[in-house]
């Protein structure tokens, strides 16, 4: 437990960090926001969102670390002020509607391109001197493909030239939101092409990273053992040979997920899905940058937390993080 | 094998980058009537709705997108090295900070910080975008080259020269840094590619310099121009396949020295289970 | 009287700078219950011998000659190298067993070592039911020395000898009729070293089983051992029983192996009593592959492979030997 126990005080540090950052930015970088706005404007800003921005920012003459304190105490009540883009609702209600249909898409597509890009690795390295080998070069393209490309070819071939999926919204504009399964399958219909874009664009790297050190793995002592032991190749291969593999595989994964993110972000802006992707494309376009600022707080916090998730995930698969004596 | 034909994409668009334009000649802002066109004798590979030749375009930006990857990724490269080594040869409370400051980085999700940094730039030009990306981009490089460090620095030769009295810099800079070159290049050529795909996503939402033509700006104006809807395939197709292309030359660089460190990664011809 | 054959067996890696004989033209017999000491430098084929007759070989290696033929107690003949799918499988562990070197290397770290019994016999004996499996751990792990409670721990829960003993268990789950142990003691000190040797004559003398013990370490096989081969660059140059090759080695190889003090595993380095390096076997020397560092060469040592002729009480390969020895 005491590597849970250091994980979770890297990632409350982290967490702490990021938090600062968002602090520092509109502080350390050139310019002060509010007028850049103005300028930017050319006047045309509303005097209330200027007042807004400024006690978003927490600016104003008191000291630098009155400051800070000030921002920590707003940020402890969810406080992220306001959104100037969608003036006067709070930034903390926009990402609240729009961070679960992220959560929802992002998650879901990143579980099944872990699952198959995974389950792949390992039955490539296992078949190697196989046709299997003929994923490889594919694989290595796919791995450096831009996810937005990805997004515009699927819309391309499949929403505009076949239109066999819709290519923007979460759920058809004829349906209500509800709990039904009229809704329930226009969500899915809606969210098939850019889940498929995050599993295309990721899965590569799962299976490049799975294949390497599955590769490894098979030549350790105990995989030969096993074999020795005349046990069934499809036990050799699971139970000995993945089960090792998958624990440096675990951690690489849970640093991809940053890359992961960024790449569901411009996913969501081609497929112009409702998720905090769009709204931070949204806060962009208008100099929102108390929007901006909130949905890097919150992206980085959840990206924070699936690290937590991947962490326990390690710890309930390798039985020598539990040892209490180091 | 891998390595050569990586380096052969690798070095294809650098000289496409450095001298395409002195051949080509044309201007790729040049508007023209033919809007629109598919691939052609003319124009290879088509043009753009104010009749751009996108060939001329993807040249031109070859220069501006693997200038920023280039820029972006020397700016991260010398902070990862000054991380990594001084932490890796120092050691102790400089060294554990350092490595919870570079695993922060590490963790923290970059597109998006790059995104809010980039929104408060007064203007977006090419050196700042490229400053804003390496400053999240040093922090792999800093880990790989820490943990080389830290190998290195317990080998005979670094000990001995330790003993003998010689200083702490000359020892980095002249018993360490050599032999850390091969790790520097590699974890520059990954920088590069990483600092495309960001200034690509960067430019695709509208946030980087747009007077500049680059791959990024490309698809940015293909997106805005709705040559999805048009049909026009020939306008996004071709800069997102340049990226992934020079993303696929780096990794097969990378795999093919994979490779020779570790031969069993290598793709065998005989079936494994061959009749013993 | 024989349990395995082994006759005229090759083994090459194929590299890109041509093949490596590392095993050439082997023939060795392994006689029920007897425990067979295999003796060599690193790289002189005893590992890769060993992984050919358990079928463990993987390319680059291949065998390229020779047969190797199981006998089972009623005297039906086994063609080892024929076997595939199921029959290799149930020929694996039921009638061969192995000990592998390291056993921290070679027990599976995120699974417990009674699981790791339990699947062995999960496989082999399906009509076991789960209490039948899990009473055979137990009684398995006491056997070799291990607590009943231990079944439940992780190998890195244990120590390196406890470990060694677990795979012993492991080897022992299914009473084989051969169990080869590649250097099983190498990586323990000197004192669990000894009480894991005795272990194994002990648990040789109530089973039955015959043991194939591969060490560089000569003087560890003289106390073991019943026979012993000696290996030279992929071939066996002498056989003999322990006694008549302390007594009496008639290799020049032996004798220089009985003179060295051998160190504990490390790289090829030069053995105090035989001057030289062993030879690259991509193009090992004409004649017999001893000549360079034999101090009792000859010229015809260079110009013509000894074979291995047959003597009282053993086999030696040496131009030199009238089968009185060399000392």
């Amino acid at each position: 437990m005491r590597f849970l126990a250091r994980r979770l005080g890297f990632y409350l540090l982290t967490a702490w960090a990021a938090i600062t950052l968002n602090f520092l930015i509109p502080r350390l970088m050139p310019g002060d926001p509010v007028e850049l706005l103005v300028a930017r404007m050319k006047g045309n800003v509303d005097p209330a969102a200027i007042d807004a921005m400024r006690r978003a920012f927490g600016i104003s003459d008191a000291s630098p670390w009155r400051q800070y304190l000030d921002y920590l105490g707003n940020l402890a009540h969810g406080e992220l002020g306001r959104s100037i883009t969608f003036f006067p609702t709070e930034v903390s209600t926009v990402i609240a509607d729009s961070l679960p249909w992220t959560v929802g898409l992002v998650g879901v597509a990143t579980l099944i391109s872990y699952l198959i890009g995974t389950s792949l690795g390992v039955i490539m390295a296992w078949k190697r001197g196989t046709w299997l080998d003929g994923v490889l070069p594919a694989a290595t393209f796919m791995h450096a493909v831009p996810y937005f490309w990805v997004a515009l070819a699927l819309v391309f071939v499949f929403g505009v030239t076949l239109r066999w999926f819709p290519v923007s919204r979460a759920y058809g504009l004829d349906v209500m939101p509800g709990l039904t399964g009229e809704f329930a399958r226009s969500v899915l219909y809606h969210a098939t092409l850019p889940a498929i874009t995050i599993v295309l664009a990721s899965m590569a790297d799962r299976i490049l990273g799975m294949r390497n050190v599955m590769v490894t793995t098979l030549g350790e002592d105990y995989v030969v053992m096993a074999e020795a032991k005349g046990l069934t190749s499809r036990r050799v291969m699971w139970a000995y040979a993945a089960r090792n593999a998958i624990l440096p595989n675990i951690t690489s994964f849970a640093l991809s997920l940053g890359f992961v993110v960024g790449g569901s972000v411009l996913t969501e802006i081609v497929f112009s899905y409702p998720g905090i992707g769009s709204m931070l494309l949204k806060g962009v376009e208008n100099e929102d940058f108390p929007l901006m600022q909130g949905i890097f707080l919150v992206i980085s916090l959840a990206v924070l937390v699936a690290n937590f998730l991947a962490d326990l995930a390690y710890v309930v698969l390798d039985p020598r993080t539990r040892q209490e004596t180091e | 094998m891998k390595i050569k034909i990586g380096a052969g994409i690798l070095v294809f668009f650098a000289l496409m980058a450095v001298l395409g334009p002195l051949l080509i000649g044309a201007d790729p802002a040049a508007t023209s009537e033919d809007g629109l066109q598919g691939p052609s004798a003319e124009h290879w590979l088509g043009t753009t709705q104010t009749g751009q030749d996108i060939l001329v375009q993807i040249v031109y930006g070859a220069r501006v997108s693997l200038g920023v990857g280039v820029l972006s990724a020397l700016i991260a490269t010398v902070l990862a090295v000054a991380v990594g080594l001084v932490g890796g040869y120092v050691g102790g409370a400089v060294d554990e900070a350092l490595s919870v400051l570079t695993n922060i980085f590490l963790v923290l999700p970059a597109l998006p910080l790059i995104i809010v940094l980039a929104g408060y730039l007064p203007q977006r030009g090419v050196a700042s975008v490229a400053v804003v990306i390496a400053v999240t981009g040093w922090a792999w490089g800093a880990r790989v080259l820490r943990a080389q460090t830290l190998s290195v620095r317990r080998r005979d030769y670094v000990q001995a020269a330790r003993a003998s009295g010689e200083g702490p810099l000359r020892i980095v800079f002249y018993e360490i840094l050599p032999v850390l070159l091969p790790v520097i290049a590699t974890s520059f050529l990954a920088t590069v590619v990483a600092a495309i795909l960001a200034e690509a996503g960067l430019s695709f939402l509208g946030l980087a310099d747009l007077s500049t033509v680059s791959w990024g700006s490309m698809l940015y104006f293909a997106q805005n121009g709705q040559a999805l809807l048009i049909g026009a395939w020939w306008w996004f197709i071709p800069p997102g396949l340049c990226i992934a292309l020079i993303g696929t030359g780096l990794a097969l660089v990378n795999f093919g020295i994979d490779e020779i460190a570790n031969p069993r990664l290598r793709t065998i011809k005989a079936p494994r289970k061959a009749r013993a | 009287m024989n349990v395995l054959e082994i006759r005229g067996l090759g083994v090459d890696y194929l590299s890109g700078s041509g093949a490596v004989h590392a095993v050439s033209g082997v023939s060795l017999d392994l006689r029920r219950g007897e425990i067979l000491g295999l003796a060599g430098e690193s790289g002189s084929g005893k590992s890769t011998l060993a992984n050919a007759v358990a079928r463990l070989l993987r390319p680059p290696a291949s065998i390229t000659s020779g047969s190797v033929v199981y006998r089972r107690q009623d005297g039906s003949a086994v063609d080892v190298l024929a076997l595939g799918g199921n029959e290799l499988r149930a020929f694996r562990w039921k009638e061969l067993a192995v000990v592998f070197q390291s056993a921290m290397n070679s027990l599976n770290p995120v699974i417990t070592v009674g699981a790791q019994i339990d699947d062995v016999l999960r496989v082999h004996a399906p009509r076991m039911s789960r209490n039948e499996r899990t009473e055979r751990s137990v009684e398995l792990l006491q056997r070799v020395g291990i607590s009943a409670d231990r079944r439940r721990s992780y190998p890195h829960e244990l120590s390196g000898g406890m470990r060694q003993r677990a795979a012993i268990a492991i080897a022992l789950a299914l009473n084989p009729e051969i169990i080869i142990m590649d250097e099983p003691t190498t990586a323990l000190d000197v004192v669990v070293q000894r009480d894991i040797l005795a272990e194994i004559r002990a648990l040789r003398e109530e089973y039955g089983f015959a043991v194939v013990f591969i060490t560089h370490d000569l003087s560890l096989l003289m106390e073991i051992s019943d026979r012993i081969a000696i290996m030279y660059a992929g071939r066996v140059v002498e056989t003999g029983t322990a006694k008549a090759l302390h007594r009496a080695p008639r290799h020049p190889y032996t004798l220089g192996l009985l003179r060295s003090f051998p160190r504990l595993r490390g790289p090829r380095e030069e053995l105090p009593g035989i001057p030289g390096v062993p030879p690259d076997l991509r193009s090992p020397p004409p004649g017999c592959a001893f000549h360079p560092r034999c101090a009792m060469a000859v010229a015809e040592c260079s110009e013509s492979l000894p074979v291995l002729r047959t003597e009282a009480d053993g086999e030696v390969a040496c131009l030199l030997n009238d089968g009185r020895g060399v000392s």
